[in-house]
């Protein structure tokens, strides 16, 4: 795991040598600090017995200088280990959001059903947030306060090798009861978390479903759901908190004691051996020292928490990141799309390995250059699964597909996919203008180019009503078109790709019926030699197919024209009939016009 | 940028203070007793953290110079047990009290955060549907989450932290007073100079720590809409542009995130830093009053300057950087802990929704002469009970389901009417179609219907009685309304259908369902009605999600019923099966119905033609065809609906 994030440091590898490296100049400044501060004091001491020749001015001097001195270094120091392990961490966590983001670009569309919208989503956000605060704390604070803690107990063995055995003694009692409280709220955190999660779905299902929580009269209901579910959180979250709020007395604790033991050990000492007293400067250095010792080992033990935490985000990253794409542009690819011509032979298809049931079994197909093919069949009957095949957005599990004679595998994909255009059913426009949007299909369109495609797919209509026109700007997710403005718009967009195959999932859904047929017809009369594949709901978007193909559970279940379909065909007849039960009447008064 | 400055702190400043005043006294309010014992826990401890000096000045006058001197250690002794016993009773006190605050604040800041959920998640469930139209989901969700969390931040560690500073830096200026005056003018130095440069740096580091969450928040939203349109961009081949687009809003991140941690990492070790600076000053200052012999000046009076105060002095400047050194890592928290407070002010400050109605729906009774008596039990009967103010008396009204529009005039807001004159009559049992496009106000009269708005002019009657004068609660429970979106809960399918009448029984709901034909689908389910449903019920159709939400107006038995595009999104097979449920549901109920595809309305009693909030055209299926109108131009598909 580590090996795979750390390939993601890259040009930040300085940053994040040189933090570690300041912050241990200014450890060693920091421990070396109080001992020539002891020595100054011993100098200047009134009532020392060694400073019988009074206090130099000269002593003075240079004791501050070098002091001085010494408090600039380590202020440089730990302001540039400071500012390099920023830029460090932020880089590093740069690289591993580029790096996931351009590994999932890579993806496959199975690589893609994989992960939820919303998982890579965290996974590129808080996650990398996670680890870049856990790196920052190891290239600084994980190295400083082990040098911290080994740095000042070497001095203050220098100064007082008695009393330095009590903070030998009182750094296991310390660390043992911290990483007791770690131990101990760590399943309390990772169960608190789940519960908290479910809390928060409640709210949003109450803010999604405000309307049927009003008018249920559910809010009373509601409440009191909240407050149990807010109750049960509490009660984890004050138990481990309560539990971490053991730290703060023990390190008091240990402090104090340690005061304690170095006021007594010192008295102790000087009754013993006044000639070598414990005086005010070894008292104070040595205080400096505890404190210094004690809340590095504090310290650490929040670095420590901190990396538990990023762990578990740093798994999900290199989860995303080890996740390759297995389907890929071959060598020597094929970069010319001949014609149209489609053919599956003996195709089948599985979503996973492991799935027992083929998605897509046994299909043979043969559909010519510049035909229009419908697919009809109901929900779960493969339609989607079988056109994926065409542009290779999957591969085959068994047999294979041929576009212009062409095995797809041997295709380059960029040629393949321009050339076979693919409007998805589930389709989304970008935050962008309509010509931003346009131009995916091709990114230097004229203004020309994109009119063309837009009266093709009956959506120039429309654009021209609004007061910026192709200039409208499109919020994120398409919010201020409607269903079947966007439909028109991602037609459009892929019919700008100048296609020899264009596929139509259920793309006109939510476009009246008239416009329907008038998009059919512009294609018919406009584009007649690219291969159009509509799958639909309706039969009136199929019906003048010159191939009509209905699937059932994953086969081909007839393939024909609407006659042969309707004369042979049980359930083509069953969806026919039940559109077309009351609108019959009317349908053909429609026909008149 | 100066002006920048300027906006940052002028204005805000006494906002600032007012919601942290706000912020106390709320907190106050739910624990008021054990923050008092908090507070004078912390000054015990505070205090005691800071006596360290002071017995440290002790040790060494009373114990080592004696010792070093030549007293005699059986002299010595009893003062030393007598400070070092002092010493240890002081610090067994002080970890009494500071374990005490510590588990009470724990206790505290998780017990205040419930209440504070709790009094949000009321409040949020009583505004009006105003609010969550005109508010995003994302932003009401992240006042339960960011801005909670931020707030736990706030009071569980930057509140006590800045206390304990607070009390101990007055300890230490006391302190000072009583041995030094020219020392402690050098430690304010220092303190004055570790504040400016905490200040400096501190609210740099804020500036740059929101600009990151700003930073943030960008990436957030594109990531999303590009994970979102992953298979559109492999559809495109679109992944390069994709990944130059992306490392320009990456590198933005990056740079803030950069310059906002800088300050952060750089704040400690510059005021640490500082305070060795303090600390080398006052050795240097001490040893140059020594050097001169001047004379010690402190509140007590001249004296000589000791050694013992010297070291006292060089550690109470220690213990002032480290306080100010604790209080400055604190700025962010508190910065981003009150803004987190302010929006849920703002929430809880929202106006709740009105209701002045006073008409309650109850059981009831009626005898063969049409006699109404209200009753406690479930009767099958519903009626209004309509107490008059004039003469205390109460009449009832048959709940039947009569609904009336007149002259009904209505805009979201006041400027810009969108329903202008709509009359509508519906009588019990009959059923009224909406049809228009999106925008024309098909769903805005429902909005009416159940008064998640109110109307700008006219009336509705509701069996006869103004809907103004029915309590909203009884005006909703008597009507059942299927929208679109299905929005079910977590939890098994059972729950889900109860939802519509809490005491159901099982058999009521499995009824409710069989009614609504989901039971099929439903006992097909390897765990049939104990199916869980997660998140937002993902694991079934879209069509047996719409049946489930259909089981569940069922099994509430409304007289009226809105239906609000609920079969749009459903494929045309699944609709059949939903229409059968829909149509047994409608059976003998007034019925407002909005549907997109027109098959499924023809059989209403009356269709009404909106346009532009005004209804142009009314009539059964046949009398609008027969008018060739606008209808007629919809159905033959020679219009379209958007």
């Amino acid at each position: 795991m580590i090996r795979t994030l750390a390939k993601s440091v890259r040009e930040y590898k300085k940053p994040s040598i040189l933090s570690p490296i300041f912050v241990s100049i200014e450890v060693i400044l920091e421990c070396l600090m109080p001992l020539v501060i002891m020595q100054f004091i011993g100098k200047i001491n009134p009532s020392d017995s060694a400073s019988t020749e009074g206090v130099q001015m000269s002593t003075i001097l240079i004791y501050g200088g070098i002091l001085i001195g010494m408090a600039l270094l380590s202020l440089a120091s730990g302001t540039l280990s400071g500012r390099f392990a920023a830029r460090a961490s932020a880089g590093f966590a740069k690289n591993l959001r580029k790096d996931m983001y351009y590994a999932i670009q890579d993806y496959s569309f199975s690589n893609i059903d994989k992960f939820s919208t919303s998982s890579l989503v965290t996974r590129q956000t808080t996650d990398v947030t996670n680890v870049q605060m856990a790196y920052m704390m190891i290239i600084r604070v994980a190295i400083r306060c082990p040098l911290m803690l080994i740095f000042s107990l070497a001095m203050a063995f220098t100064v007082n090798v008695t009393i330095s055995w009590i903070f030998v003694a009182l750094v296991p009692v310390l660390a043992a009861v911290l990483v007791v409280v770690i131990i101990k709220t760590h399943p309390i955190f990772v169960r608190v978390f789940n519960k908290y999660d479910n809390m928060n779905r409640s709210v949003r299902e109450n803010i999604k479903g405000i309307r049927v929580v009003k008018s249920f009269v559910r809010e009373d209901f509601e409440k009191q759901k909240f407050e149990n579910a807010s109750e049960d959180v509490c009660k984890d979250f004050t138990l481990a908190e309560r539990i971490m709020a053991v730290n703060a007395p023990v390190m008091q604790f240990c402090i104090w004691l340690s005061f304690l033991l170095i006021f007594l050990i010192a008295s102790l000492l000087t009754a013993h051996n006044p000639a070598n007293p414990v005086g005010e400067e070894k008292l104070t250095v040595l205080i400096m020292y505890a404190s210094q010792i004690l809340s590095a080992v504090m310290q650490l033990s929040m670095v420590l928490v901190m990396i538990i935490i990023a762990r578990t985000s740093a798994e999900r990253i290199v989860e995303v990141l080890k996740e390759k794409s297995n389907i890929i542009s071959p060598e020597n690819a094929v970069k010319e799309v001949k014609n149209g011509d489609i053919l599956f032979e003996n195709v089948s298809f599985k979503y996973s390995k492991n799935a027992e049931k083929f998605a897509l079994e046994g299909v043979n197909l043969h559909i010519k250059s510049g035909q229009t093919i419908g697919i009809l069949g109901g929900t779960g009957a493969s339609k989607s699964t079988l056109v994926n095949l065409i542009p290779r957005l999957y591969d085959t599990t068994e047999g294979a597909v041929y576009v212009g004679g062409v095995n797809v595998k041997d295709y380059d994909l960029e040629t393949l996919r321009n050339k076979v255009a693919m409007v998805l059913q589930k389709n989304v426009l970008f935050s962008g203008t309509i010509k931003d949007n346009l131009r995916w299909g091709k990114e230097d369109a004229t203004d020309e180019e994109m009119l063309r495609v837009c009266k093709l797919a009956c959506a120039d209509d429309f654009i021209q009503a609004f007061p910026d026109k192709y200039d409208t700007y499109i919020e994120q997710g398409g919010t201020n078109v409607s269903g079947g403005q966007k439909q028109r718009l991602c037609i459009a967009r892929a019919l700008l790709k100048d296609p020899k195959v264009l596929i139509l999932d259920d793309s006109t859904s939510a476009v009246d019926t008239k416009t329907d047929a008038m998009i059919r017809k512009s294609f018919r009369e406009e584009i007649p030699n690219v291969t159009k594949i509509i799958i639909a709901q309706r039969v009136s978007s199929v019906q003048d197919a010159d191939q009509i193909i209905v699937m059932d559970g994953g086969k081909i279940n007839a393939v024909g024209t609407h006659e042969e379909l309707l004369a042979s065909n049980e359930i083509y007849r069953e969806v026919y009939y039940s559109q077309n039960k009351v609108s019959s009447a009317t349908e053909g008064g429609a026909a008149h016009e | 940028m100066s002006k920048q400055n300027m906006a940052m702190q002028g204005k805000p400043k006494i906002h600032t203070f007012k919601l942290l005043g706000r912020l106390l006294s709320y907190l106050f309010h739910y624990y008021k007793l054990r923050l008092i014992a908090v507070f004078i826990c912390i000054m015990i401890t505070a205090a005691a953290g800071i006596s360290s000096s002071v017995f440290l000045n002790l040790v060494i006058q009373q114990i080592i110079d004696p010792l070093r001197g030549g007293a005699a250690w059986e002299e010595i002794r009893s003062d030393l047990i007598l400070i070092i016993g002092g010493m240890g009773l002081m610090y067994i006190i002080a970890l009494a009290a500071s374990f005490f605050y510590n588990q009470t604040m724990a206790v505290v800041t998780q017990g205040f955060l419930r209440h504070v959920r709790n009094d949000m998640f009321a409040r949020m469930e009583s505004l009006p549907i105003r609010y969550f139209d005109t508010h995003t989901h994302g932003d009401i969700m992240s006042t339960y989450t960011n801005d909670t969390d931020a707030l736990r931040q706030l009071i569980s560690m930057s509140i006590p932290q800045v206390y304990y500073s607070i009390v101990a830096s007055l300890v230490l200026f006391v302190i000072m007073l009583l041995m030094s005056l020219w020392l402690m003018f050098v430690v304010f130095f220092g303190v004055a100079l570790m504040a400016v440069v905490a200040k400096y740096v501190g609210s740099r580091s804020a500036r740059y720590f929101i600009r990151q969450q700003e930073a943030i928040g960008k990436t957030e939203g594109y990531v999303e809409e590009m994970m979102g349109g992953q298979k559109v961009i492999k559809v495109f081949c679109h992944e390069e542009r994709a990944k130059e687009d992306f490392d320009k809003i990456n590198d933005q991140l990056c740079d803030a995130s950069d310059k906002a941690n800088a300050y952060g990492n750089i704040l400690m070790p510059a005021v640490m830093n500082i305070g060795h600076f303090a600390f080398v000053l006052v050795a240097i200052v001490a040893g140059l009053l020594v050097l001169f012999g001047a004379e010690n000046f402190s509140v007590t009076g001249w004296g000589v300057l000791t050694g013992a105060t010297i070291a006292t002095f060089l550690n109470m400047s220690r213990q002032f950087s480290l306080n100010i050194g604790q209080v400055s890592m604190q700025i962010n928290s508190v910065v981003m802990g009150l803004a987190g407070a302010g929006r849920i002010f703002e929430l809880l400050d929202e106006q709740p929704e009105q209701d002045e109605g006073y008409v309650t729906l109850v059981n009831a009774k009626i005898d063969g002469d049409g006699n109404i008596t209200e009753c406690a039990e479930r009767t099958g009967k519903w009626a209004w009970r309509h107490p008059h103010q004039a003469d205390g008396s109460v009449t009832y009204t048959e709940l039947k389901g009569d609904i009336r529009l007149l002259d009904v005039d209505f805009g979201y807001v006041p400027e810009k009417i969108v329903l202008h004159n709509v009359s509508i009559y519906a009588k019990p049992g009959q059923k009224i179609a909406f049809v228009g496009a999106t925008g024309a106000g098909k769903t805005t009269i429902t909005n009416l219907l159940n008064r998640f708005y109110d109307i700008a002019d006219g009336k509705i009657r509701y069996d006869g009685i103004n809907i103004n004068k029915i309590k909203k609660a009884d005006l909703r429970r008597s009507m059942g309304i299927v929208l679109q979106d299905t929005n079910l809960f977590t939890g098994t399918i059972m729950e889900n259908i109860r939802y519509g009448k809490l005491d159901a029984t099982d058999e009521e709901c499995i009824e409710a369902a069989k009614l609504a034909n989901a039971h099929d689908f439903i006992t097909r389910l390897p765990e049939g009605y104990n199916t869980v449903l997660r998140h937002e019920a993902s694991n079934l159709s879209q069509g047996q999600r719409q049946l489930i939400s259909i089981a569940r107006a069922a099994v509430a038995d409304p007289p009226v019923m809105i239906l609000d595009e609920a079969t749009s999104s459903i494929d045309t097979r699944t609709e059949a099966l939903v229409q059968k449920g829909m149509d047994a549901l409608m059976q003998g109920r007034t019925v407002f119905v909005i549907a997109h595809r027109l098959s499924t309305i023809q059989n209403s009693d009356a269709i009404m033609v909106l346009d532009h909030g005004r209804i142009i055209e009314r009539g059964s299926h046949d009398q609008l065809i027969a008018q060739k109108g606008v209808y007629y131009q919809l159905y033959t598909g020679a219009f379209e609906l958007e």
